[in-house]
């Protein structure tokens, strides 16, 4: 039997196409977000005075060794977010792109019927998560934009930041867009991926937003409790 | 009931349009929304003024082929119900209605509120039919058709192209059209043999028509007037990434 809708180069055409590009966004953030609950989880480790703290920051760099040598596996892990976070950011551009060119005229008067407040700011919320990064890097792993910076004492940096309130403000900020990012976002990989259904539906959701509330209590914990006056 | 209207007007060849203000009064409460243009529209004619273009032609809500948005939403205020069965109670003596219509790239506008959907037809072109040879119609128990599969499918085909799901998407994007019509024939044992070409060809036409990405807002399965639910497009997604992965 021939067929009209023929297989050939299906392969490519999946992959270029708006779903493809979604697809790649959906593994790409589900991998940040995947870093990211570990790191909250290991920022968890403040509270267990400077000494544990730093010395949770050293193990990292032990990870793995000596199946890999010492610090390997985080340049690894490092080299892996940075490719992952630039496809996110190139698939979520370009896709951008072609929705803003698919609706040229607006509409005078807009109704959302449904739509939640974090579904509709996915696209600012990420450049601002994007600006976070930047600075909070050069602040707390680099040392740059930190007042004081020693290499090692990871506490001591936190705390040296974190210390001035409108650092912890910021902070704040940046960490409740990473909640609201996360809140649509595990959900929509999910659908992306086809992992929804309708009998799943409810229960996806319902772990989509805990996991960004979990999110955003564990990263918020550590600037409040220093404003607060927790020193270790 | 004392209406007034906001209409877009855009005389045909335009590419701008403008928002003309009607007041109306001596509406039925139990005119639909079509008739109450209706009425709008002789009062212009006999004035000797451009009737409001619109789109209609059942107006029993089964062709699709009305379709405006209606103070910001597509068919207006009232879930499962098309222009046409949209009735006049919905609305209270005295309010402002802005008229507009499907905005988006892919839906040039004809004039006034009339917009062409050929894009729509071109995605069908791309794979919204199974390939058989034509003839007398088969015995009917040569194929079972599972009586989940056939629900699912006849819930898929359902969709009457009306492009309400494109007008509501803050991404101009007819991923749930588009995904309606995958599903009602990935639901089939007839549409499997073409099913992985089919998505892959329909999603490609779809996006080279201009319109933009789902991203998962879920205003299209809200407004829909056939209730097609967002579910559909997840059925898509998974049959990109087999024809992808192992097909
Ligand atoms: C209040 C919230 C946060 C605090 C207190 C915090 C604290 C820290 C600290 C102390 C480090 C250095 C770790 C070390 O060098 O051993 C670090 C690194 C890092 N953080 Fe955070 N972080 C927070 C939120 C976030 C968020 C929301 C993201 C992502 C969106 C993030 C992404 C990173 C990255 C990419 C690194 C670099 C890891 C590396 O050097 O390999 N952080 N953070
Ligand atoms: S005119 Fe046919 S659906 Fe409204």
């Amino acid at each position: 039997m021939t067929t009209t809708l023929a297989r050939s180069g299906r392969r490519p055409a999946a992959l270029r196409s708006t779903v493809g590009r979604k697809q790649l966004m959906a593994v790409t953030g589900v991998l940040w977000f995947g870093f990211v609950f570990l790191h909250m989880v290991g920022m968890l480790k403040f509270f267990t005075g400077p000494e544990s703290f730093d010395h949770y920051s050293h193990w990292l760099r032990t990870l793995f060794s000596p199946l890999f040598p010492h610090g390997w596996f985080l340049w690894l892990q490092r080299g892996g977010l940075t490719v992952a976070l630039l496809l996110h950011i190139w698939a979520a551009t370009s896709l951008t792109r072609q929705s803003r060119r698919a609706r040229p005229v607006r509409y005078a008067r807009t109704t959302n019927v449904q739509a939640t407040y974090a579904s509709r700011t996915m696209r600012w919320g990420g450049v601002i998560i994007l600006l976070f990064i930047v600075y909070h890097l050069l602040d707390l792993s680099m040392g740059p934009a930190n007042p004081g910076y020693v290499r090692g004492e990871v506490f001591r940096n936190t705390v040296a930041s974190l210390e001035r309130w409108p650092v912890a403000i910021a902070y704040l900020l940046a960490v409740g867009a990473v909640c609201l990012h996360l809140y649509h976002g595990v959900w929509s990989a999910l659908q992306t991926m086809g992992a929804n259904s309708p009998k799943r539906d409810a229960m996806i959701r319902r772990v989509s937003k805990t996991v960004g509330l979990l999110v955003f209590v564990g990263f918020a914990s550590v600037p409040v409790a220093i404003l607060l006056g927790y020193r270790g | 009931m004392r209406l007034t209207l906001k209409v877009w007007r855009q005389p045909k060849g335009a590419t701008k349009g403008h928002f003309e203000t009607y007041e109306t009064d001596g509406v039925s409460p139990d005119m639909s929304f079509l008739e109450m243009l209706d009425v709008v529209n002789d009062r212009l004619t006999l004035d000797g003024q451009d009737p409001i273009a619109f789109d209609h032609d059942c107006r029993e809500g089964i062709c699709g082929t009305c379709g405006m948005v209606i103070n910001g939403v597509a068919h207006g205020p009232e879930r499962a119900t098309t222009a046409c069965q949209l009735h006049m109670r919905h609305f209270r003596d005295g309010d402002v209605i802005h008229i507009e219509p499907w905005r988006a790239a892919a839906f040039p506008v004809i004039k006034d509120l009339v917009v062409d959907r050929g894009a729509l037809d071109r995605i069908m072109e791309a794979g919204g039919f199974v390939t058989a040879p034509t003839g007398a119609a088969p015995e009917a128990h040569s194929t079972l058709v599972p009586k989940e599969a056939a629900d699912a499918a006849f819930e898929a085909a359902a969709c009457i192209q009306c492009g309400a799901c494109v007008a509501a998407c803050p991404n101009a994007s007819a991923m749930l059209f588009t995904a309606a019509k995958v599903a009602h024939l990935s639901r089939l044992p007839q549409g499997q043999p073409e099913r992985y070409g089919r998505v892959v060809k329909m999603v490609a036409t779809h996006d080279a028509a201009g319109f933009g990405n789902c991203t998962n807002i879920g205003e299209c399965a809200a407004v829909c007037p056939k209730e097609i639910k967002l579910d559909t497009i997840t059925a898509l997604n998974r049959d990109v990434i087999s024809s992808t992965l192992f097909q």
